[in-house]
This record gives structure tokens, C-alpha cells and sequence, in this order.
């Protein structure tokens, strides 16, 4: 009999290694999966990983998206992470990315073409309220009705989809476009442009954010009350009731600031990589966001692996379906073995195998 | 132990011991058929786990149960069960929205049909006067009428011997009464009974025989008809009880007023408040018994910010506080520490240090302006261990790794050493070994003589009579009015924690 043995104190080296372990079995179901598809694994899981940060012909395109795909990831998950350690579950984060858009594009917009240094600040601003806004629909629907956030947050992720939509072809969109949907180009107006800061790196304000948000996030969590508050709610909520903890401040914090950092990530997509509101702007960044946090294990340093290592298999998908013809949908398989693994050896942190005879209780 | 006839359970040397505190040591004692024996002891003196050992859910470290002179050792319940042990728990396992039938179904291996099984609950209950319609919804019955249900569902098993834990404390006077002569009747068919309960009048008037437990031992063995209550409470509490000396410091101001508090249960299985007054002076210990579930953890709450009242209803110096928060009333030096050690007063996978910024954070200023100097905590934390000599590798250990008494002794010494102005602790020596137990009573006299109140809510009477200047009951969520402890003798406390005190027996209907 294999049975598992709870462990007096968590594990320092197995929370260390239980990520590593989770991306060598990743490798290995995956490379299994490649193989029954009838792919080479060993050159499907180079092109995946290695190919897009080495190969002299992809490298000089790829290598930059890496911090282009990655940014808005961190800068989303590290705020998804505070809620999902108090226990605040926000999945709606694309929605609160879609919103950020419109409401930091609409405000530059209303200004085109005024040249200005304060409109891209002030932009981002807007969007960072816009995102905070979307959120605070579910925190005050739970905190004053205890509805669920989940599915309120979620289920607002199809309004802002449709709100998208509207605005991609009604108010934003671009008077001289010819009629196409999509706004203006906010990556060609010099006001509103987040270009990239050091050529060739993909770096953008974004991405600037994301790292200041994983420091702000690690500093919260380390020293500060609140942080201490959200993983005391977290782990033991009588304990955090007993400590004074607020639920309500707790919950509208915790939306708050995910809703916020996901509007940001929206503003600096669109007045960088993306460009433009469109139709289609949104690509799971938010869904995706979720894994990520989770594959960070909630920390904020563990989040910025997270984010580079997703954005890699992203990336790296694309070239593997690009180059060996491998599905889209096995890609996305790949990635979902990648969280599923991360969750199951979890366990060991918290927990160590023990074989032999069961005993009597 | 063997008097001639063979007993139908006899039990040998048993033996159990849990991290910390041996629950059962060298137990031995002797049920026949056909009599009413009772399991006596305060909380904690290895009640629960013995039964628990008959019943197959606990397995003995040492020792042997032999049943009618046959090794019995079962493994689970439905071993105990086949072998004709029978259980009623103090806490029910009914679901509410099941009819009593099939709930009485759920509990078996292979029920009967339907209609065989109403019927045969129909007749049982007739026959051993016990009011049962088997097509009832569980939820719209009553507690007694619960009762029934889960004793019935025993008698059909047709046990020889019946374990019941605690079961007049959900009764009025009447059921009772019922319940007593369906056992009695039980007991002329030649079933035995195993009767636990801290109420000694009700041992006195219905028990054989009563086997004392303390501090996990057998302690003695009587017939109860023929000791005074005031015998069976002594052997119960240890002599230490005749000898409370306390001196009568408490002569200073009114420190905390709660005036006719009532409040809802927290959950669905808590204990209304009904209108809880009382006052605490300074240098003053007051002692506040009962038996668990009486409305214990809904006064600490309520004392300790975690569940809101009226501003009015409850004032520190004068100050209304009881809509406040915790940490507002923490400012204030109102200060309590709740008998759940982990997940409740601790956090189980936090360290040491960060459950010391817990609940100490705004009075010990381990925090500025928000920011946590971990510093100035792990130093807190690091007094507290010493000063109330934690066992602990170090103030980084996690507080799930330490032993109960341990996190205890770190919990309580946490509270005191903020300097309250109130204390209100609940079970302060739960699980705890007697030395450390000694230590943190110690403590709490000493934070009295310093000057400040003191509430102890315990359900062991001997601690209580220890360090209590006063000493009220809780019974059904009602607070009993204090008394002074000193005057106190041991038949007027058994009886206001039994209920049967005059003030008490009016509102003994906890619904």
C-alpha cells in the first residue's frame, strides 16, 4: 500500500523542486502525446522550448515576443494571485483586460490628435480604473448579496466580449479606416504609443509594469499587514476572523487591485503589441493568467517564471504547429498537462509517500 | 473485578496515549447485563476516548475488552455494532431532510423494505414508550424526538449493551423522565447500559454502578445510590477541589459590563445567547463553567469582537465596544484567546512569528504604518516562548509542528503579555499536560493580581474552583448569576453546571 503521511512542517526543498518535477513530467506525457501523433517528441519539444530562443532563423523575431507575451501574463497573474491566496476568486480577468482597453483607448482617443506627454499616463490611468471598475461589479455583488464572484467575474468576461465588439465597430472605430472595424492606431499616434524601450527586447512599459508589480506583490506579501491578512484569510479563516481581518475589505481589496493590473495590461496591449481596439484584441490573456499564477504557486517571483515559461511554450507552439504541423489543439493539451502536473505533485510539499502496511486507525 | 457471573464487557489494562497526554491509562472495570453503569469524569479525563475504544473507533495501545468472555477487539463500528454494541452520540447524525425511516435505513448494512421498516420502528417504539412516527421529516422534530430516532435505530440492532453519551442534555424535565423508564425497562430485559454524564443527580437516581475517571485513570468504583453527591464530585475534581485558596483581591473598578447580551447561534449547531449580564472588577478572575455547547464559544466571540452587538451591551471602562471589531477592542485591551489552538487562535502552517503578529500586531506595535517589523515580532514571539517555556525548535516553526500544550501555553502567553486590560480565555488547559496546565493558571492569577480582569470559560470544574473569585454557569446560553467561588461548596457547583440549580430549572429548555 501507498499512502500519504502528512508532513509536521511544509517542505522548503519539495516546494522548491515540486515545479521542476511538474515541467520534467510535463516533458515526459508530452513527448508521449507528440509521439502517438505520429510527431518526432524530441523535435517537437526543441522547437517548443529551444527554437524560439536559439534558432538562427526564428530567434530574432521570437526571442522579443517572449517579454511581449509574458508581461501581460505576470502583470495579470501576480494580481489574480493575491485573491486566489485569500481565497477571492477572480476569473474574469480578461474581462477586466478588455475593459482597461476601451476605457484607457476611449480616453486617449477623445483627445486624437492633441500631442501631449500626459496623455499616455493619463491613459494608463484610465485603463487601470477601468479594469479596477469591471472588478468592483462582482465585489460589491458579493460583499452585499454573497453572490459568486466566480461566476459573476466570469460571466463578465462575455459582457466585455460584447462591449468589445460594439465599440470596435461603433464608437472607437476609426473615422478614417474605410469603414473597417478597429480603432486608430494608438502604436503610431507618438501620445499614446508604448513603444519598445530597449530595441529588439520586447520590452515595453507593460512589461516594466509587470516587473514592478511582482516586487510591490513581494513586498505586500512579505512585510505588509494587508498581505499578511490575505494569506492568514487564506490558510485559516477563523483565524483571520479572530486576527480582526474585514471580509468585505478583503474581497474589494483583492478584486480591486487584480481588476486594476488587469486594465493595465489591456492599455499597454493596446498602445503596444496590439495597437488597436479590434474585434478579436483579446487572446486569454486572463484565462491564461490563471495557470499562471497557479504554475507560480501564488508567488510573486514564482509568477515571473511562470510567465516567461508559458509565453516559451506559447511561442514555441506556434513554431512547432508552424513548423512540424502539430495540432493547436495539442498544444493547448501540452500546456493543460503542465498546470495538471504542477497541481498533483503539489502534494508533496505538504505531504511525503510512505509504503508499507496500513495501520488501524 | 469477576464477582461469580461472567460480565457481559469486561475491560482490562486499556491503554491509549495521544501526543502529549495519555488519554486512558491502565483502564479496568467490569459492565453485567442488565444494569445501568456510569462512565463519570470531567472533560478530559478519558470519557470519550474509552467509549470511542469500545465503539472501534479508537484502537487501545495496550490492554484487552473481552465481551460475554470472548476477546473483543473491533475495528470499526460496524464490527461493535454486529457484536451487539449499540451507540447514541451526544452530537446526532441525522440528515433533516430525510423521514425518521430513512434515516433510521441509512445507518444500516442491509435495510428491510420500506414498510417492513416503518413498521418495525412503529413497534418499538411502542414498546419501549418511546412517541416515534417513522414518516416524520427529521428536521421538524425536536431535539428529544432526535434523540429517539438514533435510539431506536439502536434497539432494532437489538444490543446487549447501550452506550449513551451525554443524553439528557438536549432533554426537558419531561423526556427525560421517558427516557429514563424506557431504560429502566431496557435494563429488566437484561441490556446494559453504559451512561455517561456529569450530572450526578441523575447518576444517583438511575446508575448500578458509577466508574470514576481522572486525568485518564479509574479513580474509584461506587454504587452512586450510596455515595453523596458530594463524594461522587470529589472523586470526580480530585481533592484539590475543598481547597480553593484564593485571596479576595478583587475589590477594584468595573473594568467590563455586559448587560443582557443575546445573541443568535453562529452556526447551525451553535448556542443562542439569552440575555448573558455580568460585570468584572479589576484583579478579579472570574470562572464561568458548563458543560461544552452551552453557549461557550458564542460568549468568547462575542467578547472577543468576532460576532457583533450593541455598542451598549457590552462596555470596557464605560465604553460601548460591542460593535466594534476585534482589533478595535485589541486597542482598547480587551483581549481573548478561543479554545480552538489550530485554525482558530493559531494559524496552523503560519509560524510562530506570524502568529504573534496575528492578534498582537496593534498592541505590541509590531506593525507601522502597515508594514510588519518582523524584527520587533520574532523578538515577541521569542518572549512569549520564553517566558512560558515553549517547547519549539525556534519562533519559525510552523505552529501545526508543536504539541497542544505547547501551542496553548504559546497562545495564552501571546494574550497576557500584551498587558490587557481584559482576558477572556476559553478551555485555557484543554489537552494540556498538569505542569504546563499549573503554569498558565499561575499565569492568569498572576495577570489578575496585576491588576486586571480576568474571564476563565472551562468545562473543568477543578481549574475553575483554582483560580475563580466568582464562579456562574452556563447552561442553554444562559449565564447563571456569579457567586463568590470561596463560599462555594461542591454539591451547589455540581448542581448549577448540572442545571438543577433553582434559578436554573426554569430555563433549562434549551429550545
Amino acid at each position: 500500500m501507498i499512502r500519504l503521511e502528512k508532513r509536521p512542517q511544509p517542505s522548503r526543498a519539495w516546494s522548491w523542486a515540486t515545479p521542476l518535477l511538474a515541467v520534467a513530467l510535463t516533458l515526459l506525457a508530452g513527448g508521449l502525446m507528440f509521439a502517438a501523433l505520429g510527431k518526432d517528441p524530441v523535435a517537437a519539444l526543441r522547437t517548443i522550448f529551444l527554437d524560439p530562443l536559439f534558432d538562427p532563423q526564428f530567434a530574432a523575431y521570437s526571442r522579443p515576443q517572449l517579454l511581449v507575451k509574458a508581461g501581460p501574463l505576470i502583470l495579470i497573474a501576480v494580481g489574480l494571485s493575491l485573491g486566489f491566496r485569500a481565497g477571492v476568486w477572480n476569473i474574469g480577468a480578461e474581462g477586466q483586460y478588455i475593459v482597461g482597453a476601451l476605457c484607457g483607448a476611449g480616453a486617449g482617443l477623445a483627445l486624437y490628435p492633441l500631442e501631449a506627454w500626459w496623455i499616455f499616463p493619463m491613459m494608463v490611468l484610465a485603463g487601470a480604473a477601468g479594469g479596477f471598475l469591471w472588478a468592483m461589479i462582482p465585489a460589491i455583488l458579493r460583499i452585499r448579496f454573497n453572490t459568486n464572484e466566480i461566476l459573476v467575474s466570469l460571466l463578465l468576461v462575455y459582457v466585455a466580449e460584447n462591449l468589445l465588439a460594439s465599440m470596435a465597430v461603433g464608437r472607437l472605430r476609426n473615422p478614417e479606416g474605410g469603414g473597417f472595424p478597429g480603432s486608430r492606431n494608438l502604436a503610431q499616434w507618438s501620445s499614446s504609443a508604448n513603444p519598445e524601450l530597449i530595441p529588439g527586447t520586447g520590452m515595453h512599459w507593460g512589461v516594466a509594469a509587470a516587473f514592478i508589480a511582482v516586487i510591490l506583490a513581494y513586498v505586500l506579501l512579505q512585510r505588509h499587514l494587508m498581505g499578511f491578512h490575505i494569506r492568514l484569510a487564506g490558510q485559516a479563516p477563523r483565524a483571520a476572523r479572530f486576527a480582526g481581518v474585514r471580509p468585505a475589505v478583503l474581497v474589494a481589496f483583492c478584486l480591486g487591485v487584480s481588476g486594476a493590473l488587469a486594465g493595465l495590461a489591456g492599455i499597454f496591449e493596446v498602445t503596444g503589441p496590439s495597437g488597436q481596439i479590434s474585434i478579436d484584441f483579446n487572446v486569454g490573456y486572463g484565462f491564461t493568467a490563471i495557470i499562471v499564477a497557479f504554475l507560480g504557486r501564488l508567488h510573486p517571483v514564482g509568477i515571473l517564471f511562470a510567465g516567461l515559461l508559458l509565453a516559451l511554450t506559447y511561442i514555441g507552439g506556434e513554431l512547432a504547429s508552424f513548423m512540424l504541423n502539430i495540432p493547436a489543439a495539442a498544444i493547448q493539451a501540452f500546456q493543460g498537462m503542465l498546470l495538471f502536473f504542477l497541481l498533483a505533485v503539489d502534494v508533496l510539499t505538504n505531504y511525503r509517500i510512505r509504503r508499507g502496511r496500513t495501520v488501524t486507525p | 473485578m469477576e464477582d461469580g457471573t461472567a460480565p457481559l464487557l469486561a475491560l482490562s489494562g486499556l491503554t491509549k496515549s495521544y501526543p502529549g497526554v495519555r488519554a486512558n491509562d491502565d483502564v479496568s472495570f467490569a459492565i453485567h447485563a442488565g444494569e445501568v453503569h456510569a462512565l463519570l469524569g470531567e472533560n478530559g479525563a478519558g470519557k470519550s476516548t474509552l467509549v470511542k475504544t469500545i465503539f472501534g473507533l479508537v484502537a487501545p495501545d495496550a490492554g484487552e475488552m473481552r465481551l460475554a468472555g470472548k476477546p473483543f477487539a473491533p475495528a470499526s463500528p460496524q464490527e461493535a455494532r454486529a457484536a451487539g454494541i449499540g451507540m447514541v452520540f451526544q452530537h446526532f447524525s441525522l440528515f433533516d431532510a430525510l423521514d425518521v425511516a430513512e434515516n433510521v435505513a441509512l445507518g444500516m448494512d442491509t435495510p428491510p423494505p420500506r414498510r417492513v421498516l416503518q413498521d418495525r420502528i412503529a413497534s418499538v417504539s411502542r414498546e419501549y414508550g418511546l412517541p416515534l412516527d417513522p414518516r416524520r421529516i427529521v428536521g421538524d422534530l425536536s431535539a428529544g424526538e432526535r434523540q429517539r430516532v438514533e435510539i431506536v435505530r439502536c434497539l432494532l440492532g437489538a444490543p446487549r449493551l447501550l452506550i449513551m453519551d451525554e443524553p439528557t442534555s438536549v432533554l426537558t424535565p419531561q423526556e427525560v423522565a421517558l427516557l429514563f423508564a424506557t431504560l429502566r425497562q431496557l435494563t429488566a430485559e437484561g441490556t446494559a447500559i453504559l451512561y455517561i454524564s456529569h450530572k450526578l443527580d441523575e447518576i444517583r437516581a438511575l446508575c448500578d454502578r458509577a466508574t470514576i475517571l481522572r486525568g485518564g485513570r479509574v479513580v474509584a468504583s461506587v454504587d452512586p445510590r450510596e455515595s453523596s453527591a458530594r463524594d461522587l464530585a470529589e472523586m470526580m475534581v480530585g481533592e484539590a477541589l475543598s481547597a480553593p485558596a484564593r485571596s479576595g483581591a478583587a475589590g477594584g473598578g468595573e473594568l467590563l459590563e455586559v448587560d443582557a447580551l443575546s445573541l443568535p447561534p453562529a452556526h447551525a449547531f451553535g448556542t443562542a445567547l439569552r440575555e448573558v449580564s455580568l460585570t468584572l472588577r479589576a484583579g478579579e478572575v472570574l470562572g464561568i463553567g458548563g458543560v461544552a455547547g452551552n453557549g461557550q464559544d458564542e460568549l468568547l466571540a462575542a467578547l472577543s469582537g468576532e460576532m457583533r452587538a450593541d455598542a451598549g451591551r457590552i462596555r470596557l471602562r464605560g465604553t460601548g465596544v460591542g460593535r466594534m471589531g476585534p482589533v478595535a477592542r485589541r486597542a482598547r485591551g480587551l483581549l481573548a484567546a478561543p479554545e480552538e489552538r489550530l485554525g482558530h487562535a493559531a494559524a496552523p502552517d503560519m509560524s510562530l512569528t506570524e502568529n504573534a503578529v496575528l492578534s498582537a500586531h496593534t498592541r505590541k506595535r509590531l506593525a507601522r504604518r502597515g508594514f510588519i517589523d518582523w524584527r520587533a515580532a520574532r523578538a515577541f514571539a521569542d518572549a512569549v516562548i520564553d517566558r512560558f517555556d515553549v517547547r519549539t525548535p525556534s519562533s519559525r516553526t510552523a505552529a501545526r509542528a508543536l504539541s497542544g500544550g505547547n501551542l496553548q501555553k504559546f497562545v495564552i502567553g501571546r494574550e497576557i503579555m500584551q498587558d490587557p486590560v481584559v482576558l477572556v480565555v476559553n478551555q485555557p488547559t484543554w489537552g494540556v499536560d498538569a505542569a504546563a496546565a499549573a503554569a498558565i493558571r499561575q499565569a492568569l492569577i498572576d495577570l489578575a493580581g496585576r491588576g486586571a480582569g480576568v474571564i476563565v470559560i472551562s468545562q473543568d470544574l477543578d481549574e475553575l474552583m483554582e483560580v475563580s473569585d466568582r464562579f456562574a454557569a452556563l447552561n442553554g446560553g444562559r449565564l447563571s448569576a456569579p457567586r463568590p467561588a470561596a463560599g462555594l461548596s461542591v454539591d451547589e457547583i455540581g448542581l448549577m453546571l448540572g442545571g438543577t440549580h433553582d434559578m436554573e430549572a426554569a430555563h433549562a429548555h434549551p429550545h
